[in-house]
């Protein structure tokens, strides 16, 4: 995932959500997960309440825990630097972390790729932020709104290959369809996880 | 307000998940159930997220432009664009969409 526009998009996403440029940047400076802040401006922007917004962003971050177990043991050191460490818990330090074989390298590749897409992440979400909140027809014009569903497509779309993640998708995507007109604003995005009951189990690898 | 109170239950939920690990059970397993949940749940709402965020504008439904735009992201996709291409195709066609309308 290319960070610099996903950053410009979640900005351009909050802005349109009515939030301000510094709510904008203190999402990505203090939660740090795209597609949870993504999620969560979403459901509020579309008038969901605080908690299904909250909702919605863990449940997409539920995958941080399997991050940090799968990171904890090259993360050692004294307490207040695995919890600094922490913030950085995201796919692409992960990824790149648990590439590495040893220990120090681990580490050091995580926190490498975690500061740059910090700091990459932060800078971009103000630019997306500042420049639609300057605008006025400017996002249905240019069809700006079109990049929020885009983006969500985008991220979803590298999952489609397993089938387990196919069927938990569709699943998941048409039960929210089906309560868009009926339930209020945030609750077909939370009863989509249904889906994961479509996903069935992973396949054990065959023994001998 | 609302915004800033989901800012700080995000915050602290998502670091929370973070950092319950590398702080606290260095070394454990996750039980595979919740192993298998977290890597599923992702599609199921990233899924709902884009279609809900197409057919809705303030939580009312509305069918318009940006059906044609998420289309024209799907092909986009198809034949694997990088992200910034396929949000610029999504926004073109539907602006295009509505210029011609």
């Amino acid at each position: 995932m290319a960070v610099a526009p996903f950053g410009v998009a979640f900005g351009i996403a909050a802005a349109d959500a009515g939030l301000a440029t510094w709510q904008a940047s203190a999402f990505s400076l203090f939660v740090f997960a795209g597609s949870a802040q993504f999620a969560a401006v979403q459901v509020l922007g579309g008038g969901g309440s605080a908690l299904a917004a909250i909702a919605a962003g863990l449940l997409l971050n539920l995958r941080s825990l399997a991050f940090g177990v799968s990171m904890s043991t090259a993360l050692v050191g004294p307490w207040w630097k695995r919890a600094a460490w922490s913030q950085l818990m995201i796919d692409e330090s992960t990824a790149i972390g648990s590439a590495q074989t040893e220990h120090q390298w681990r580490r050091y590749g995580y926190l490498c790729a975690g500061l740059s897409i910090f700091a990459t992440w932060n800078l971009t979400t103000f630019v997306g932020a500042a420049a639609l909140s300057s605008g006025g027809d400017v996002v249905t014009t240019w069809g700006i709104d079109a990049t929020i569903p885009a983006a969500f497509l985008a991220l979803l779309w590298p999952r489609l290959a397993d089938a387990g993640q196919r069927r938990t998708a569709l699943v998941g995507g048409m039960a929210a369809l089906a309560l868009v007109p009926v339930t209020p604003p945030g609750v077909p995005i939370l009863a989509s996880t249904i889906g994961v009951l479509a996903g069935g189990r992973r396949r054990e690898p065959a023994r001998a | 307000m609302t915004a800033t109170v989901v800012l700080i239950g995000l915050a602290a939920g998502t670091y929370g998940l973070k950092a319950a690990a590398p702080l606290l059970l260095s070394g454990r397993t996750l039980p595979p159930a919740v192993a298998r949940l977290a890597a599923l749940l992702p599609a199921a709402l990233l899924a709902a997220l884009a279609l809900v965020s197409t057919v809705t504008r303030d939580g009312v439904a509305v069918i318009d432009a940006r059906l044609v735009g998420l289309a024209a992201a799907a092909i986009a996709l198809v034949a694997r664009a990088p992200f910034i291409v396929v949000v610029i195709v999504a926004a073109a066609a539907t602006a295009l969409a509505r210029a011609l309308a």
